[in-house]
């Protein structure tokens, strides 16, 4: 009887603890789709045509080789921000990182968390000559390349609804006036003229990004992303703010943009839907629109031009602002064998032949030299070949400001810009604000 | 040694028996409490470990003595977030005690009518919240939602893009989920008060609202305490809801202390002063439990109905 008590403490005590344990074995096994047992991996961002052109490229390389089979993983895109810090700093990565090469690719490699691929291209010359020589800026920290140019080129864009313009009898706009005066006609007809996604924020940014250039130049934001005391109150960058802010007074802007978001495309759908006439969005937003819009492109609806110049504005009108490419970085916490399969299909699957032909298909220019004839040859060319001179013929092609700027500079600007957009500071709030930041 | 070993002895007044009960049960406590220090206390402490450190999430992880404490008690966003979650709690409060309070009372009752508007309530209360924010959203967007759709130009407001709406849609979202939960509470508490005390009232000729506000909400005095513990502390976990209806915004409109909390962490890397709001959260949910409990009084684990 003395037993008792003691053996039924202990049998208790183990029955507490074997769920406990149960938890901690099975955590180890299925802890992310990233485990180390779970081979090559990739984590990539969901969203088609993109989506299905990758995995289908990814297929395709397994089939070829089936010793280096690839698992990919798609996330939504600001979901997908979030996840792969978390994973990173938890030490799970993927074994392929996709990223956007600037300030976040630079934590990661401070943080010796992503491999340094300098030898690798210096081994491989043919990988790098391929591609476009601009887009390794973003990759390079400090003189070293941590990733590879990975997608398609994307400058932003000034897109408009040609029907709507035909019955407003109008012309897209040339300068910053043209614009007001183009946010009134269609005010009075009671279509939005601009369509923003602005829950997104990044979304908002681009108008930024764009205006500080117009009106100041690229100097402006080269001395914030190089940290000079008070760059965010540089008077170019005081006058775009304000701009914004009368724009938004005068109704620019739909109603409601800062409730919608831009990845579920609603702002796409108000472009093609007729109930905006404008819209600044990324090169990418072609393929959606095309794929979505029923016609509107293929009948062609969709118009573009360059972002209109502002009177007296320093910037050359042929300076572009977005994502000079997307980006592959591999983990320095993969094993060999994964690493090696990693760049085995960045020299043999990546960007490939029917990758390349699957992106132009579906609108985009992909990162790679001599390609202007298959460009020329697709139902796409105009738009297309503007892409590509775009890109190559800008004299500054900015990268958004969030990824260049490290993250936590890159939260405070796209808060900052939440609450400039909704009027809830004012300009000289908001340099003074940014600058707290600069050098962070 | 013998001298220090006293036997066991009996107190002068004999401890309850229940008491004595819950002495040799107290083994039960064992699987929650390995839970607990699991699962609560430790990952606690390491928050706490946490705001005394610079990290990036990523790279290494530095001593920061007492910087972060510093620079989170001098921003003002800190300020406006804590003053947004006051303003959620006590208005979901005030707007959620009475109507499920109310609806719990109704759906007491034993009609079979009440039976089948009670299964209808509690449904928001099977959806999830990320579920509840998308259609809300999806609902409230003046150019493809509700407005659009029955064509009514009086709904099309700019409900979640204006800053002086979207904290009160944010505030009914919750409302619309959370009641139903709280009916089930208050339902529960009412069909514990026995019918014995509304028939002395009747043959005393009290009416039916005497009846409620001098029998129903005197006897559901601890149920109104718990519905309003979870009500208030939970307000400081209001976070999914937000975060997919407004993400904090328009222009900070709806960034509550939980939503700061995450954007600071993972959003701008800086788990330091992340770990300092979490923190802060942690002692105000204890100080409000704590108090919340006082209210009931000393008595709170005794029998209301002692002597009947």
């Amino acid at each position: 009887m003395k037993h008792q008590p003691t053996s039924r403490r202990s049998f208790l005590s183990l029955a507490a603890l074997l769920p406990l344990a149960a938890v901690g074995i099975s955590a180890c096994g299925t802890s992310g789709p990233a485990g180390t047992t779970t081979g090559t991996s990739m984590w990539s961002v969901s969203g088609d045509p993109n989506e299905t052109i990758r995995k289908n490229s990814v297929d395709a390389f397994g089939k070829a080789n089936p010793d280096d089979t690839i698992k990919v993983t798609f996330f939504q895109n600001d979901a997908y921000k979030t996840k792969v810090k978390t994973a990173i700093g938890a030490g799970q990565a993927p074994t392929v990182i996709y990223g956007w090469g600037g300030g976040i690719l630079k934590s990661y490699a401070e943080a010796s968390q992503v491999e340094d691929l300098t030898g690798w291209f210096a081994e491989n010359p043919e990988v790098k000559d391929r591609l476009f020589a601009s887009s390794f800026g973003a990759a390079t920290v400090d003189g070293k390349i941590y990733a590879i140019p990975a997608t398609t080129v994307q400058p932003i864009v000034f897109f408009y609804n040609k029907e709507l313009f035909e019955k407003a009898g109008a012309q897209p706009p040339k300068t910053w006036d043209d614009l007001l005066s183009l946010v009134a006609t269609f005010n009075g007809m009671g279509i939005a003229p601009l369509s923003l996604g602005g829950q997104s924020r990044w979304t908002s940014m681009m108008w930024l990004e764009f205006m500080f250039d117009r009106v100041g130049g690229p100097e402006v934001f080269n001395d914030i992303f190089a940290g000079k005391a008070d760059a965010w109150s540089h008077p170019g960058a005081l006058e775009a703010l304000t701009k914004i802010q009368e724009l938004v007074a005068a109704d620019g802007f739909i109603k409601g943009f800062s409730s919608i978001t831009a990845d579920s495309n609603a702002d796409q759908a108000l472009l093609f839907t007729g109930k905006a006439a404008m819209m600044l969005h990324g090169a990418w937003t072609y393929g959606g629109m095309k794929n979505d819009g029923a016609g509107f492109v293929q009948d062609g609806k969709l118009g573009w031009v360059d972002f209109p110049t502002v009177a007296g504005g320093k910037g050359d009108p042929k300076n572009t602002v977005g994502n000079p490419s997307n980006y592959l970085s591999i983990s320095a916490k993969a094993t060999d064998a994964e690493k090696a399969s990693a760049k085995k299909f960045f020299k043999e699957g990546l960007l490939a032949k029917d990758e390349i032909a699957a992106y132009i298909a579906s609108g985009g220019v992909p990162v790679v030299n001599g390609i202007e004839d298959q460009l020329a040859a697709t139902d796409d060319a105009d738009f297309l070949g503007y892409l590509y001179n775009v890109s190559k013929e800008a004299p500054n092609f900015q990268q958004s400001w969030d990824q260049a700027l490290s993250p936590v500079a890159s939260e405070a600007l796209l808060n900052n810009i939440d609450q400039l957009f909704v009027k809830s500071i004012t300009p000289e709030q908001f340099a003074s604000n940014m600058n707290a930041t600069l050098g962070k | 040694m013998a001298a220090t070993v006293a036997p066991p002895q009996r107190r002068q007044r004999a401890p309850e028996i229940s008491k004595g009960k819950t002495g040799s049960l107290g083994w039960l406590a064992v699987p929650a409490l390995v839970f607990f220090i699991a699962f609560a206390i430790i990952p606690l402490a390491g928050v706490l470990v946490l705001s005394f450190t610079n990290w990036d999430g990523i790279g290494a992880i530095t001593p920061a003595g007492i910087a972060n404490w510093l620079s989170v008690f001098v921003d003002p966003g800190m300020y406006h977030a804590l003053w947004l979650t006051f303003v959620v709690m006590i208005v979901s409060w005030l707007i959620q005690t009475p109507l499920s309070l109310l609806l719990g009372v109704f759906t007491a009752g034993s009609q079979k009518y009440r039976a089948i508007l009670a299964v209808l309530y509690f449904l928001p209360l099977l959806l999830s919240s990320a579920a509840i924010a998308i259609a809300y959203k999806a609902l409230l967007d003046p150019n493809f939602g509700l407005a659009a759709g029955l064509s009514m130009p009086i709904l099309a407001q700019d409900w979640l893009g204006d800053p002086s709406l979207a904290l009160g849609v944010v505030i009914f979202v919750i409302a619309w989920q959370f009641v139903p939960f709280h009916t089930l509470i208050y339902q529960g508490g009412v069909r514990q008060i026995p019918r014995s005390i509304y028939e002395a009232a009747e043959i005393d000729g009290a009416g039916r609202v005497k009846q409620f506000f001098f029998i129903t909400v005197p006897q559901l005095k601890y149920t109104i305490i718990t519905s309003s513990t979870l009500m208030t502390v939970g307000a400081l976990t209001y976070f999914d809801l937000i975060f997919v209806l407004t993400a904090g915004g328009p222009g900070n409109a709806t960034r509550i202390l939980p939503l700061d909390m995450y954007l600071t962490g993972f959003r701008a890397n800086l788990m330091g002063p992340a770990s300092v709001i979490a923190v802060i959260l942690v002692a105000i949910g204890l100080f409000l439990a704590l108090f919340l409990q006082r209210l009931g009084g000393k008595d709170r684990t005794g029998s209301q109905l002692e002597g009947m």
